[in-house]
């Protein structure tokens, strides 16, 4: 997409303070790494009205604080624009005047998992659903790199885009009531890791030993949106040591 | 100075106004879900709007008052007590050591706020000390509070300057009007002035009416659900908390049910999943959600949406935008004139 079509903005309210940006055509693919960036231009630039900007997919969240928008304008604005007007203008222009200096390459981290037996109670039934063996499946599963298409459902959990075809799988008919943190689960075209125990219905065909949120951390999800990813399988011995390490 | 916990009541937390900036890592962001009643209890006890207190949830605590403090109540009433008196509210109030407040069940309204003079000083998480269960962050170790808890709090936190001399004439005032009282009725003392109250549970038999601006895919729903959102009543489900207010009521049909990708969500935001019931996303609400989003509750009325309680009735108007944005507008413009009016009170 070239740099014109980056501050070409559709733009539609989300309530009266927050609104939902998409770049360039609205019918355009989803990019989340684009969207990534985006995001973390406007947080880098911090415009003070600005309480938060976040990416999912092919969008960008922003949320502001309609009051100080309006003490930022002038008595003219105030007469022509709603503080919801005057926010679109500020995101243009900060866009358009910033876009070159749009974040760099994506990071790539590998997430260690041990697949099947106790961590990943579902593989088993997935694999036969997909037609596969076992072995094959963790080895697709295992193959490509995924994007970190957005944060989202709690704390720290990534949605990843890039799942092989075949390895699709539907939700569980009923849901966990508790599924261990660090669990890999796929439900429809997505996997995902689950960064605490929560009640779940995804499938679950592995477990990850990283902790993917720390609270005390400066930067407390271990991954975000736009970030690539690769998953290593690792044996039972190396899950159940990683701890002592 | 502390308050000590006898009781811990229905559901009473650590509350601010939330942690802003880390939806990026999916992180909510919180806070009290009545932020009108904790800023003002805020305001009536010096404080900054956004000091920590505590959020009430239908059956209030019991406290014991470690060290003269003081402290103020807003939101619904859960009538406050101490020995055998009921405390006023929406005012500042000065409790001596040793007195023992004790709350019943909210008689209208679901949640009430206590502020005390300096804060809570639980420790902040990620810049606030909201208790955010689920990420097990903020408040007492992330969870609800229990018998035995100990909840530091007062001076150490004090704004200087202005405040802090308002804070010391109140205190001083309001400790020498109590201990003028008889020996046994002299555990606190409040001013006859008071902060105005919203209009909680709205006009009763009518229940709470919400303003909310129609949603991005208001035109989704069929023309009978596009009348009936407007129109009909809802009832708060037993099921919310935090993160939504679930609603019952006749179900909403789409025309169009076309999958969304998920994007940003916010409190306010109503949500209305596959079995045609709304929800109305509250304070805790995950950051990103797919459902289609059929209205959104305007800010200045999630105060409102805080104060229902399961079972409430429910009816939403329309406004537009701009409306919304101007009635946001003058409700901020209210705060600052509450906060400079309660700033000029002198005892």
């Amino acid at each position: 997409m070239s740099n014109s079509d980056r501050t070409d903005l559709c733009v539609e309210p989300l309530g009266d303070r927050a609104l939902v940006v998409r770049l360039g055509d609205c019918k355009a693919p989803a990019d989340p790494q684009m969207m990534a960036d985006t995001a973390e231009l406007l947080r880098i630039v911090g415009p003070e009205w600005m309480e938060d900007a976040v990416s999912a997919y092919d969008t960008v969240t922003i949320v502001y604080d309609p009051v100080k928008v309006l003490a930022s304008m002038s008595e003219a604005e105030r007469s022509l624009r709603l503080p919801y007007e005057q926010t679109i203008a500020q995101v243009e222009s900060l866009l358009h005047r910033e876009h070159k200096h749009a974040a760099g390459r994506p990071r790539l981290i590998d997430i260690p998992v041990c697949y099947g037996g106790a961590y990943g109670p579902d593989l088993q039934e997935a694999a036969e659903r997909a037609e596969l063996s076992v072995q094959s499946f963790v080895e697709l599963h295992a193959s490509p790199e995924y994007t970190v298409a957005m944060i989202g459902f709690m704390p720290g959990f990534p949605y990843l885009t890039g799942l092989p075809r075949e390895l699709s799988q539907p939700r569980k008919a009923s849901p966990r009531s508790r599924v261990p943190a660090g669990s890999v689960g796929i439900a429809g075209g997505q996997t995902g890791i689950y960064p605490f125990s929560s009640p779940g219905g995804w499938q679950l065909i592995g477990r990850t030993p990283m902790e993917l949120f720390r609270s005390a951390e400066e930067e407390p999800s271990l991954l975000r949106a736009g970030d690539r990813i690769r998953f290593v399988p690792i044996g039972k011995q190396q899950m159940e040591a990683w701890g002592d390490r | 100075m502390s308050l000590t916990v006898m009781k811990p009541g229905f559901y009473t937390t650590i509350q601010d106004l939330g942690r802003p900036g880390w939806r990026r890592d999916g992180i909510p962001l919180g806070g009290a879900m009545d932020r009108y009643a904790l800023r003002t209890a805020n305001l009536l006890v010096g404080n900054e709007e956004g000091a920590a207190g505590l959020e009430l949830t239908l059956v209030g605590p019991t406290l014991t008052v470690e060290r003269d403090m003081l402290l103020a109540i807003c939101g619904a009433h859960m009538s406050p007590h101490m020995d055998g008196e009921e405390l006023p509210m929406w005012r500042p109030l000065w409790a001596a050591a040793g007195s023992r407040i004790t709350f019943g069940a909210a008689l209208a309204g679901c949640r009430a706020y206590i502020a005390v003079a300096g804060g809570i000083h639980a420790a902040a998480v990620l810049g606030s000390r909201s208790t955010d269960v689920r990420a097990g962050i903020g408040g007492v170790d992330g969870r609800p509070l229990q018998a035995g808890d100990t909840l530091p709090c007062g001076e150490r936190d004090s704004a200087g300057g202005a405040r802090a001399a308002w804070q010391r004439l109140w205190r001083a005032e309001l400790a020498a009007r109590a201990g003028a009282q008889p020996r046994g009725r002299n555990g606190f003392a409040a001013p006859g002035w008071f902060a105005p109250p919203l209009a909680y549970g709205g006009g009763a038999a009518d229940g709470i009416e919400l303003r909310a601006m129609p949603g991005s895919e208001f035109g989704r729903l069929s023309a009978a659900a596009r009348r009936a959102f407007f129109t009909e009543r809802y009832n708060v489900a037993p099921a919310s908390d935090r993160m939504g207010v679930r609603l019952a009521g006749p179900p909403l049909e789409l025309s169009d049910s076309t999958e969304l990708l998920s994007h940003g969500v916010v409190p306010g935001t109503v949500q209305l999943p596959s079995g045609g019931m709304p929800i109305v996303l509250a304070a805790d609400c995950q950051t990103t959600g797919g459902y289609p989003k059929i209205a959104h509750v305007i800010t200045a009325d999630l105060p409102l949406l805080a104060q229902a309680r399961p079972g409430a009735a429910i009816t939403f108007r329309s406004v537009t935008l701009a409306e919304a944005q101007r009635i946001e507008i003058a409700f901020e413009r209210d705060m600052r004139q509450l906060a400079a009016g309660i700033c000029c009170r002198m005892p």
